[in-house]
């Protein structure tokens, strides 16, 4: 079997400006329930993996920097 | 990749809000036990209350409701189909558990006097209690799991019970998310708390978790239950509710209502006395929805600007705060236009309708050492105060339980079917993705069990579900979070073939649009006055068989038994 690679956009970004994944903190990662959060370890900022969002927002809530942002997944909008 | 094995005396399986509620209270019965909460995300932020609630949806609260007018009224709401005993326990500790929640730190609304601000939003009673200051729900929660010492392990996903050779409870086996470690953990107990089956049918906006539930509930507890031979009871009351067209989020009725909003039709005019979800009421709606007088909007526009404003600052700062920013973008303002609707995906959730595991007034399921409590547990209309209640009541049996009972010992076969079954689509290189078996499969539930109902179509449905089946062997995982969707794929597949089963079986219509069969479009009270039940027999197979409903604790005069069919205003005018 033969697999490609759809492009899609996103619903949450991450201004790399503010975070500080760097210093050690996971809070957005640790907080989402549906686990579609993760670091970049080469950047040192946290940015969205899956596409897989409830938009129920702890993760923007939660960050101690203010660094993320939900939006409505494109579909929805 | 690891195995990695545990012992407890109480494993809660989901920790979002009966779960906690039961660990804190098998602890507090017995605080020797070792009680461990299993969950899929984080229990600081997991299940449908992550943050916060609009309110509480059926308060007893003496002075405003008596126990015995809220079973009245669920059973009715319910078109009569409840085992009231589980109704009346609900009711009757729903007031203590609102102190209790008061009294850990949750804010109700209040009025001058410190009294409790009900508000009447169902057809007959009074049980709705705002919580504008609702967030901190789980903050809440997480301290009383703290101060009661109760083990917790995140990201892990719980695929199957492990039962002894007298069929009751021995474990559970899980896996992790994150490294796919394997996880077998030796029970006496298991509470059951994964939420609703919330990924069955496909949101119209046709995104996959873009759900009225929150999506890590993929009916995961459903499955377990019954693989584990427990009963379920009606799986054939879906849960549809009306949501904001699109957002698929609740617009909020129950919160606007008491302010004056009301759900409209598009000429502004009401249709519906009463805006409590219920399947006749819910009927109704998708009459008007298909209408010449569709779609169906909420409506604010008439209130002055205060009153807006402060629903606002609920509505956007509460329980799905991104409904501002959906409005936002495409320019609505409640001051000048109405919200549209539409009807929510199909889903299974006792939360709100009936559909679940069978349990008694003390949450004991059928499979001895098994509990279960909140949205998976039939308890119709128990909602998030009857998580609480009947996470309170499970935890507590399953301390008593302990009391008297060993640990059983763990049958190895089980555990390496488990582990074969779990592990097996990082080993599948070229396989299915999980997300396009999963597309699949919800766009089929959609197209044949979406009522209303038909007996050919879903006949047909079981056809696909049964093909599907047979896709899940070449189902391939490239890390432990697609490993995760897979093992979702299978339960969702569970509950789909179950919600086609029992809809099958039971030959009538009710519940308005929640079990409406375009073939037997009447309801027949005579043969199908009953529970449906549903299991998996001794071979292996599906199989549904009728449960009598018990004799009413509360009994009904015949003006009461009829009132949720009169929801339709007759003469349609605009009353503000
Ligand atoms: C959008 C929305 C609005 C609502 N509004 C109201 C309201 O205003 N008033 C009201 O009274 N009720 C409301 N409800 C209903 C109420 O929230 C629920 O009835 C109640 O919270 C259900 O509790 P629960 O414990 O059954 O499920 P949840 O709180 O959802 O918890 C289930 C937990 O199980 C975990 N889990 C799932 N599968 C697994 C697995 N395989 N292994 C391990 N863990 C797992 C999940 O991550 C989650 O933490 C609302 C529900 C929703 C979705
Ligand atoms: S909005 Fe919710 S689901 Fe989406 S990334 Fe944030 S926490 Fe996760
Ligand atoms: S919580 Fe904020 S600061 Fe922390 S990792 Fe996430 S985005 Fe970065």
């Amino acid at each position: 079997m033969s697999y490609a690679i759809n492009r899609v956009t996103v619903p949450v970004s991450v201004d790399e400006e503010k975070c500080i994944a760097d210093k050690g903190c996971t809070v957005c990662v640790d907080v989402c329930p549906l686990d579609v959060l993760a670091i970049d370890l080469a950047k040192g900022t946290a940015y969205m993996k899956f596409d897989e969002c409830w938009y129920c927002m702890p993760c923007e809530k939660d960050c101690p920097t203010g660094a993320v942002n939900v939006d409505i997944p494109y579909l929805l909008r | 990749m690891n195995t990695i094995e545990m012992e407890v005396d109480v494993l809660v399986i989901g920790g979002g809000t009966a779960g906690p509620m039961a660990a804190v209270k098998a602890k507090e019965k017995n605080p020797d036990l070792r009680v461990l909460v299993l969950e899929k995300a984080n229990v600081k932020r997991s299940g449908a209350i992550s943050m916060g609630m609009d309110g509480l949806n059926n308060a007893v609260i003496p002075g405003h409701a008596t126990p015995e007018q809220y079973v009245k009224e669920i059973t009715v709401a319910n078109d009569g189909i409840v085992n009231q005993k589980t109704v009346l326990a609900y009711a009757q500790n729903s007031f203590d558990m609102i102190q209790e929640l008061d009294k850990w730190g949750v804010k109700f609304e209040k009025d001058e006097t410190g009294d409790y601000a009900v508000k009447k939003v169902h057809h007959i009673g009074t049980y709705v209690l705002p919580m504008p200051e609702g967030h901190n729900m789980k903050k809440v929660l997480y301290r009383q799991l703290k101060k009661r010492r109760v083990e917790v392990t995140n990201r892990l996903v719980a695929t199957r019970l492990l039962l002894d050779s007298n069929g009751a409870i021995a474990g559970a086996m899980a896996v992790d998310c994150r490294t796919a470690d394997f996880y077998i953990i030796r029970t006496k107990t298991v509470i059951l708390a994964t939420g609703a089956a919330g990924r069955l049918g496909l949101p119209t906006s046709g995104y996959l978790f873009g759900t009225y539930e929150n999506p890590t509930n993929a009916g995961d507890g459903y499955s377990l239950a019954y693989h584990a031979g427990a009963e379920l009871s009606g799986i054939e009351c879906f849960q549809i509710n009306p949501l904001i067209k699109d957002y698929n989020g609740p617009s909020c009725a129950y919160v606007t209502g008491p302010f004056g909003g009301y759900t409209a039709n598009a000429k502004g005019d009401r249709f519906i006395e009463c805006d409590y979800w219920s399947g006749q009421m819910m009927m109704e709606f998708y009459r008007e929805l298909e209408g010449g007088n569709g779609p169906v909007f909420l409506k604010m526009n008439h209130l002055a600007e205060e009153t807006i404003a402060q629903i606002e600052e609920i509505l956007h700062s509460n329980e799905r705060p991104s409904r501002g920013r959906f409005h936002a973008g495409r320019g609505l303002n409640y001051r000048d236009g109405m919200v549209e609707m539409h009807i929510s995906e199909i889903g299974l959730c006792s939360g709100h309708s009936a559909s679940g595991v069978w349990v008694n007034e003390k949450a004991e399921t059928t499979v001895p050492g098994l509990y279960a409590a909140g949205d998976l547990a039939c308890v119709p209309h128990n909602y998030m105060l009857g998580a609480f209640v009947y996470g309170k009541f499970a935890g507590e049996s399953a301390a008593e339980y302990c009391a008297t009972h060993t640990l059983p010992p763990v049958d190895a076969g089980q555990v390496e079917r488990e582990r074969a079954r779990v592990w097996g689509p990082l080993n599948v290189t070229d396989g299915l993705p999980p997300s396009q078996v999963e597309y699949k499969l919800r766009r089929m539930v959609n197209d044949y069990l979406q009522p209303p109902k038909i007996t050919r179509k879903m006949e047909i449905g079981l056809q696909r579900f049964a093909e599907v089946g047979e896709d899940l062997g070449r189902l391939s995982a490239s890390n432990p979070h697609e490993l995760m969707r897979a093992m979702e794929v299978h339960f969702i597949r569970d509950c789909a073939e179950m919600a086609a089963t029992a809809s099958l079986y039971r030959k009538e219509s009710r519940w308005g649009l929640y079990h409406y069969r375009a073939d037997f479009p009447e309801k027949n009270d005579e043969d199908w006055f009953v529970h449906v039940q549903l299991k998996k027999d001794d071979q292996g197979e599906m199989t549904c068989f009728t449960r009598p409903v018990d004799p009413y604790v509360i009994p009904l005069d015949e003006e009461e038994k009829t009132a949720y069919q009169k929801l339709r205003i007759v003469k349609e005018s605009a009353i503000a």
